[in-house]
């Protein structure tokens, strides 16, 4: 029985041979020839034998370790017997992260007051959980593919950033503006495309944020252009500022100033933003909106015939999203105190729906966990920059192979039926409904 | 006038080039029904592997510039459909039956790690080559001293597209495999049940349309001179503009609506702003996909419960 379903080891070492062989040629000149061009501008070329060898051997290797993993592991679908502790311990564990992780985020300023590195890390995170929350709703809930989510993310920065540099707008009265700015691009994108699906989708959407970002580059004269916008005011404790001087926070309660304190508002200050977007979706989930939402991204026809209202429903979910990338990116800027075009690419874009993807589209606390290893998964590339993105694709293919539904693959509906009820024939032809 | 018709000849050459990879997006689309978002960086490796063999043809000596320019070409559509085949293997077959994002996730996936691949292994600066085929001829010399040109790898680039092109729609047409393409086009579980390979034929698939983003990569390089890692993303995007405008799954809509785009962007260049014409043709596609889903020549798209 084993030995029937195990091939052989010759079959493994074909297998891998074959697969060397492919590196080989795949390889032979894109890493066996480094081209540079030299100081007069003449391009030179130096051969790399070694790495090229090395690839080779780690294909074959790699390709060895693989097919001997899926024997051991077994043939896809194989239903595994897991003891019914373990399943109710696992079930208790779920039921416990949410509030354990809500608390220990509540409590990092306090743990690591001193460690500034932690803070800041902290505040990344808790921005692309934010984001990662907006476009779930887009992605998660509706189902629409958006691949220019940084768009609106560019939209709020940008609101911000010039409301509050040409203008003199607080951050409070800017946050809000920037959100509904957000909104109204978010219905604009959203009339053309409500008519197209899946794929097409993705793809206007791609296009609409580099649309937004070549504008952002090329009108110099609102956007400065490549140098961006720099000196945007820091936010304030509702008009308090968080500086040294006599008016400051420090001075008013009577304590040390300390930049740190600045770090801690900041970081309160996302972490109350995420949580609004975390509730506001999870009240509109209960609302026929959201309910619709739901509906859509299981089967639009089904939807229509049904009589929901396809395109309120798609920009309302548009503009939701929207509107949280924005807030998320008034935030950035006031962050930052310096913005351009360079932070608004395509890449933002990918990591945020890999983030939604990678949570399982439509779990909150999946989308947290994914933020959570994404950006901390990068932090621990930092060194290695140019690998970063390789590594990032790499993990973005095996994870769609590995897992297509995401870590936290969950899509169960938010309504469904306690019971099956058994109706009367007159009402179903078939009999039972 | 004189001015028109310069652009009209260059806004073609550059057509030419994105219909040679809009060619390997509406194939694809119509056999598998994803967009493949790596084809563009395939694009990009199809330019730096005719640029590596043309560097190391030289450095050993070959001077006859015909016989470079065909080993480049059959070296650098050999590998890149190499590139193509691997990519789907790896990216795209395992998803084959999962739901519908998970294969565009997985090619965006891909196209990180190609361009990235391309970055590690030749590094982030733009690879400049000198001018390999030079000379060309004078249509007319204008009043104001305005000359229109038609430089010699203008032609070649066009000359190249449209053989291809005729090979390529022969292919499609009167043999085996361009016959199993069209049925698993139609309905490939009904294909396999009638003895056609689909895994194989849809692996052709993404092989041909490689080779021919590799074409399309090696004559970028020779009508610009340069290559760089970054350079498949824009005119991926574009290329699929021209699919899209053509009417995706249709050949002759690909080259037609990479023409256009060619021609829109060209035109757009040099009557309004340069920094823009990116931003052009994005608003095509989207203008486009408004008023003409199905494209200049495409079926329209019966949707089925």
């Amino acid at each position: 029985m084993q030995t029937s379903r195990a091939p052989g080891v010759a079959f493994i070492f074909k297998k891998a041979l074959i697969s060397a062989l492919v590196a080989l040629v795949l390889f032979s000149l894109m890493i066996g020839v480094r081209t540079e061009a030299g100081s007069d501008g003449q391009l030179t070329y130096w051969t790399r034998f070694g790495d090229l060898a090395m690839m080779v051997a780690t294909v074959f290797g790699g390709s060895i370790i693989v097919e001997l993993l899926r024997q051991w592991w077994g043939p896809v679908g194989t239903v595994r017997v897991v003891p019914a502790q373990v399943t109710s311990a696992l079930s208790l564990a779920g039921r416990l992260v949410a509030p354990v992780l809500l608390i220990f985020t509540f409590l990092v300023p306090v743990i690591f007051y001193n460690e500034r590195y932690i803070l800041d890390l902290g505040i990344l995170v808790l921005t692309y959980v934010m984001l990662g929350w907006g476009l779930n709703v887009v992605v998660g809930l509706a189902g629409l593919l958006d691949l220019g989510y940084v768009a609106f993310y560019a939209v709020g920065a940008y609101s911000y950033a010039l409301l509050a540099t040409n203008f003199g707008l607080s951050f409070w009265i800017c946050l809000p503006l920037a959100g509904i700015l957000a909104a109204f691009w978010g219905v604009l994108l959203g009339f053309p495309v409500l008519r197209l699906r899946g794929d097409y989708l993705a793809i206007v959407t791609l296009a609409f944020g580099e649309i937004i970002r070549l504008v952002l580059l090329n009108w110099q004269s609102v956007t400065g252009g490549p140098n961006g916008v720099s000196g945007i005011p820091r936010p304030t404790m509702f008009g308090i500022p968080l500086s040294p001087g006599d008016d400051g926070l420090a001075a008013k309660l009577g304590i040390e100033f300390s930049p740190t304190h600045r770090i801690v508002f900041l970081f309160y200050l996302i972490l109350a933003l995420a949580l609004l977007t975390n509730w506001v979706t999870i009240r509109l989930r209960r609302l026929p909106i959201g309910r619709a939402w739901e509906a859509l991204r299981e089967d639009e026809v089904a939807c229509r015939a049904l009589g929901i209202n396809t395109t309120t429903t798609k920009l309302t979910a548009f503009a939701t999203g929207a509107m949280f990338g924005g807030l998320a990116g008034a935030f950035f800027a006031t962050r930052q105190g310096f913005i351009s075009p360079e932070s608004f690419t395509f890449h933002e874009s990918a990591l945020v729906l890999a983030i939604v993807v990678l949570g399982g589209m439509g779990s909150q606390l999946g989308v947290a966990l994914a933020a959570l290893a994404m950006i901390g998964g990068f932090e621990l590339f930092r060194g290695l920059d140019q690998y970063r993105m390789l590594v990032f694709g790499m993990a973005m293919v095996l994870l769609m192979i590995w897992r297509p539904r995401g870590l936290i693959g969950h899509r169960a509906p938010t309504v469904f039926l306690e019971r099956n009820q058994a109706i009367s024939s007159d009402l179903v032809k078939e009999g039972h409904g | 006038m004189d001015y028109f018709a310069q652009q009209l000849i260059n806004g073609l050459v550059l057509g030419s080039i994105y219909g040679l990879i809009a060619i390997g997006y509406t194939m694809v689309y119509g056999i598998v029904g994803m967009i493949n978002f790596a084809h563009g960086d395939i694009f990009m490796i199809g330019g730096f592997i005719a640029l590596i063999t043309f560097l190391i043809l030289v450095s050993f000596g070959l001077t006859a510039i015909p016989l470079i320019l065909l080993i480049v070409l059959l070296v650098s559509m050999a590998i890149t459909a190499l590139y193509g085949w691997t990519v789907e293997r790896i990216a795209y077959r395992p998803l084959r039956h999962s739901f519908r994002l998970a294969p565009m996730l997985s090619a965006i996936g891909m196209s990180f790690v190609l361009t990235n691949y391309s970055q590690v292994a030749q590094g982030a600066r733009v690879k400049p080559v000198p001018p390999i085929i030079t000379g060309g001829y004078t249509l007319h010399e204008g009043a104001g001293g305005f000359v229109v040109q038609l430089s010699n790898i203008q032609i070649i680039v066009v000359i190249t597209t449209v053989v291809l092109l005729a090979l390529f729609t022969w292919l499609v047409s009167s043999t085996r495999l361009g016959r199993d393409m069209r049925a698993c086009e139609q309905d490939q579980t009904m294909a396999s049940l009638l003895g056609v390979d689909v895994d194989r034929t849809i692996s052709m698939t993404f092989v041909i349309g490689a080779a021919l983003a590799a074409v399309a990569g090696m004559m970028y390089l020779l009508y610009y001179g340069l290559v760089d890692f970054f350079m498949g993303f824009v005119a991926g995007i574009k290329a699929f503009t021209a699919a899209v405008l053509g009417g995706i799954g249709s050949l002759p809509g690909a080259m037609l609506g990479g023409l256009l785009i060619g021609l829109i962007e060209t035109l757009w260049s040099a009557y309004f702003s340069v920094e823009y014409k990116d931003v052009a043709a994005f608003s095509i596609l989207i203008v486009v996909l408004i008023f003409l889903p199905t494209g200049l020549l495409g079926r329209p798209e019966v949707e089925k419960v």
